[in-house]
C-alpha cells in the first residue's frame, strides 16, 4: 500500500500501463510539456518522449477520430479531453464512430480506445465547465462507462479500461484529484469492470452514489448513524456500463430502502435509469420509493452560493434516506426547485 | 509542385483489368439501383456512377498493404480494393452473408482483410479516422499510406481544418483526396465552397494540393501514384482534388432539380468507361471482342452478386446483440438495460 492523490494514483496507472504495453500512446491538449490541466500526466512527457505522449492542437472532435482509427489500426491511444464538457465537441466521433463501429463493421474489428475526462461542479467554472454528464455516455450502446471516486479505483480501473478491448469513457472528477487514500501497489493489480464496491454496510437504507457523489453520501451515512440511528449501505457501482445491478439488488432486497445520488441532472439521468432498473426487478422488495437526489435542473451558475444549492450536498442525502425509512416528511423529489413553471 | 510524370498506359493485363473494375462497378451500381426501386435494399443507397475513374484509378495506385477509407458512397471502392461484389450487395440486401453481416448496409461498407477502413456515413467523419491510421503506420514505422477519401462538401466540415493540420504538424502518411463531384448533395460547389479551388484548401493547412482528372483512370492513377510516392517519402500528407461528376442524383431519393439535364449530358460525354476502352482499342491494347467480353463477364458477375444476396438469409434475431461489445470470459455486470 502506498498513500496516493487520486491525480498520482491515474499518474501512476498511466506510466505502468506505457511500461507494459508499447501500443499504448496518449493524446490530448496539453498533456505533454504542460503536465496536463489537472496534472495527471506530469512527468509522462519527460520519461516517455514526444512519441508517445502527444500534445493535440485544441480539436477535440478530430482527436477522438485519430484515437479510433489509430485504436482499429493496432494501438491503444488513452486521450484526455480537458473537461467533459469539451467532449460535446468529440460527441460525432464518440458515438457515430468510437461506439458504433465494431457493430457497423460487423465484429471485424475492435475499438480499444480510453477517453479520460473530469466533470464536476465546485469550482466558479459556470456552466460550461462544470457539468456531469455520466448519463449521456451512459445512454451509448457500444460504450463502457467508468466513475471512480477513490485513488485504488481511479488507478485500477484505468489500467483495466485500458486492456480493455472496447472503447471506454473514463469520467473522472475535479474535486477528487486531491483526494488522498491508500492505492495498493502492484502492476497487475487491477479492479475489474461491473463489480460494484461497498463502501459501507448497513441494514436500514441502501445509498448508491456516483462518481464523487460515492464520498458524499458516505459523510451522510455517518451522519445518519450518529444522529439518527440509521444505518446506510453505501454502494459505489464504480462502472455505470458495465452495470453490477446484482449488487445493488442485492442490497436493496436486505434494506427495502434506496437512495441513488448523482452530481448530474435528474431528468434521464444515472439515477432515474437506475430507479427504474431496481423498480422493475425489485418493486416487491421496497418498501418506499427508490428517493433520487440530483443535481439541480439547471445549467451551473456561476455565483457561488448559487452554485452551492444547484449540486447535492450531505444534508439532502440525510433528508432522502430519512424520508425512505419514514422519519422525516420533507423529501423533494430529484431536481426540485421553486419553479411553480415546472 | 514539381512537375508529374507523362501518364503512360501500364501493362495491357493491368489496362484490362481496369476498365474490368470500372465496367462491374458501373453494372453493380446499375443493378443496386434496380434491387433499391424494387425494396430489396433499405435506407438510402448513394451510387457511384461516373466517379469510377475516380475509384479504380486511386485505388489501383495503392500498394495491397496500404488503407483505404471513404464515405457512404463506398461500394465501388469495396470492390476496387477486392471486395467480392456478391458480400457487397448481400450487404445492400442486408444480408447475413453482408460484409458487415447486414450491421452496416449501402453507408457502412468494411473490409479489414483488404485494408479497405470504411464507409462512414457522417460527412467529414472518416477524416481523423484516417489521420488516425496514418498515426498507427507512422507510430509502428510501416511503410504504408492511408488514403482518405471524401467528397467535396466535407471540405467545410471542421474535421477538415483540424484533419490536415494536424496531419501536417505530425507529419503523417495520409493521403487526402476529395472527390469534387460538384455537389455537396443538392449544393453545387460554387454554393458551398468560398474557394472553389479544392486542391489549394489545404494549403493554409500546410498541406499542399494536386488535381487529377477524375474522369480519366489514366490521369487519376498516375497524379495519386505520384502523391503517394511523395507522401510515403516524405512522410508528408498531401490533398488531391479528383475532378468528378456523378450522373445520378445524390442518393435514389433525389429527384435533381438542382441540375440541368444539358449539363448532366455534358459530363455524360466525359464518361470515363468508354473513354478508356475506346483510348485501350485506339492503342491496340483490347479489341471491340475484348470489350465485349469485359461487358459480359461484369453483367454477369453482378447477376451472380445479386442471386448471392438473394440466397443469403437475414440475420437471425439472436445476432441483434452480437458484436456491440467484446465480452471476454470474466464479465461480470450488465452491459445491455
Amino acid at each position: 500500500m502506498s498513500e496516493l492523490r487520486y491525480r498520482e494514483a491515474l499518474n501512476a496507472a498511466l506510466r505502468e500501463e506505457l511500461h507494459r504495453d508499447e501500443r499504448v500512446v496518449l493524446l490530448g491538449e496539453d498533456i505533454g510539456v504542460f503536465g496536463g490541466a489537472f496534472k495527471v500526466t506530469e512527468g509522462l512527457l519527460e520519461e516517455f518522449g514526444e512519441r508517445r505522449i502527444r500534445d493535440t492542437p485544441i480539436s477535440e472532435n478530430t482527436i477522438v477520430g485519430m484515437g479510433v482509427g489509430a485504436a482499429m489500426t493496432g494501438l491503444r491511444p488513452v486521450i484526455e479531453l480537458m473537461t467533459i464538457n469539451f467532449s460535446l465537441l468529440a460527441f460525432d466521433q464518440i458515438v457515430n464512430s468510437a461506439a458504433h463501429i465494431r457493430y457497423m463493421f460487423g465484429g471485424q474489428v475492435s475499438v480499444p480506445l480510453v477517453i479520460r475526462m473530469p466533470q464536476g461542479a465546485g469550482h466558479q467554472l459556470g456552466p460550461t465547465h462544470s457539468h456531469c454528464l455520466e448519463a449521456m455516455f451512459l445512454h451509448i450502446p457500444g460504450l463502457l462507462v467508468a466513475v471512480p471516486s477513490t485513488p485504488a479505483d481511479a488507478k485500477g480501473l484505468l489500467k483495466t479500461a485500458i486492456r480493455d478491448e472496447n472503447p471506454v469513457i473514463f469520467i473522472e472528477h475535479e474535486s477528487l484529484y486531491g483526494v488522498r487514500a491508500d492505492v495498493p501497489e502492484g502492476e497487475d493489480i487491477t479492479v475489474d469492470f461491473g463489480r460494484a464496491r461497498i463502501a459501507r454496510e448497513g441494514s436500514d437504507v441502501t445509498i448508491v452514489g456516483v462518481s464523487r457523489m460515492v464520498l458524499t453520501a458516505e459523510k451522510a451515512a455517518a451522519t445518519l448513524a450518529s444522529e439518527h440511528g440509521v444505518q446506510a449501505t453505501v454502494i459505489d457501482p464504480r462502472t455505470l456500463r458495465p452495470l453490477d445491478l446484482d449488487a445493488i439488488l442485492a442490497s436493496v432486497r436486505a434494506t427495502n430502502r434506496c437512495v441513488v445520488v448523482e452530481e448530474g441532472w435528474p431528468h434521464g439521468g444515472v439515477a432515474a435509469n437506475l430507479a427504474a432498473l431496481i423498480a422493475e426487478h425489485a418493486f416487491d422488495d421496497l418498501d418506499a420509493p427508490v428517493a433520487r437526489v440530483s443535481g439541480a435542473d439547471v445549467p451551473m451558475p456561476y455565483s457561488k452560493p448559487l452554485e452551492d444549492i444547484a449540486y447535492p450536498h450531505e444534508s439532502q442525502i440525510v433528508q432522502a434516506a430519512l424520508a425512505t425509512v419514514g422519519l422525516a416528511g420533507d423529501l423533494q423529489p430529484a431536481g426540485d426547485a421553486q419553479d411553480s413553471r415546472r | 509542385m514539381p512537375d508529374l510524370p507523362e501518364p503512360e498506359l501500364p501493362e495491357p493485363d493491368l489496362a484490362r483489368e481496369w476498365l474490368a473494375t470500372m465496367t462491374l462497378i458501373r453494372r453493380f451500381e446499375e443493378r443496386a439501383g434496380e434491387m433499391y426501386a424494387r425494396a430489396k435494399i433499405g435506407g438510402f443507397l448513394h451510387l457511384s456512377i461516373g466517379e469510377e475513374a475516380t475509384i479504380v484509378g486511386s485505388a489501383r495506385a495503392l500498394r495491397i498493404e496500404d488503407y483505404l477509407i471513404s464515405t457512404y458512397r463506398s461500394h465501388g471502392n469495396a470492390i476496387a480494393r477486392g471486395t467480392p461484389p456478391e458480400r457487397v450487395m448481400a450487404e445492400l440486401f442486408g444480408r447475413v452473408d453482408g460484409c458487415c453481416a447486414g450491421h452496416g448496409g449501402s453507408m457502412h461498407m468494411f473490409d479489414l482483410q483488404r485494408r479497405f477502413m470504411g464507409g462512414y456515413g457522417i460527412v467529414g467523419g472518416n477524416l481523423p479516422i484516417g489521420a488516425g491510421i496514418g498515426l498507427s503506420s507512422d507510430y509502428l514505422g510501416h511503410d504504408e499510406v492511408t488514403l482518405c477519401s471524401f467528397g467535396d462538401g466535407a471540405c467545410n466540415q471542421g474535421t477538415f481544418g483540424e484533419t490536415l493540420n494536424l496531419a501536417a504538424l505530425w507529419r503523417l502518411p495520409v493521403l487526402f483526396m476529395v472527390v469534387n463531384n460538384q455537389f455537396g448533395m443538392g449544393t453545387s460547389l460554387g454554393r458551398h465552397s468560398a474557394v472553389t479551388d479544392l486542391r489549394r484548401k489545404g494549403e493554409s493547412l500546410g498541406v499542399p494540393g494536386m488535381r487529377c482528372d477524375g474522369m480519366d483512370v489514366l490521369d487519376t492513377y498516375t497524379v495519386v501514384s505520384e502523391a503517394l510516392a511523395r507522401v510515403r517519402e516524405d512522410r508528408r500528407p498531401l490533398l488531391i482534388e479528383a475532378v468528378t461528376y456523378r450522373f445520378r442524383g445524390h442518393s435514389m431519393a433525389d429527384p435533381e432539380e438542382y441540375r440541368t439535364r444539358e449539363e448532366v449530358a455534358q459530363w455524360r460525354e466525359r464518361d470515363p468507361i468508354p473513354r478508356f476502352g475506346d483510348l485501350l482499342e485506339r492503342e491496340g491494347v483490347i479489341d471491340a471482342a475484348a470489350r465485349e467480353l469485359i461487358e459480359r463477364e461484369a453483367a454477369e458477375r453482378v447477376e451472380r452478386a445479386v442471386q448471392f444476396a438473394e440466397d443469403s438469409p437475414f440475420p437471425p434475431p439472436e445476432s441483434l446483440y452480437e458484436d456491440v461489445y467484446v465480452i471476454d470470459e470474466q464479465v461480470r455486470g450488465r452491459y445491455h438495460a
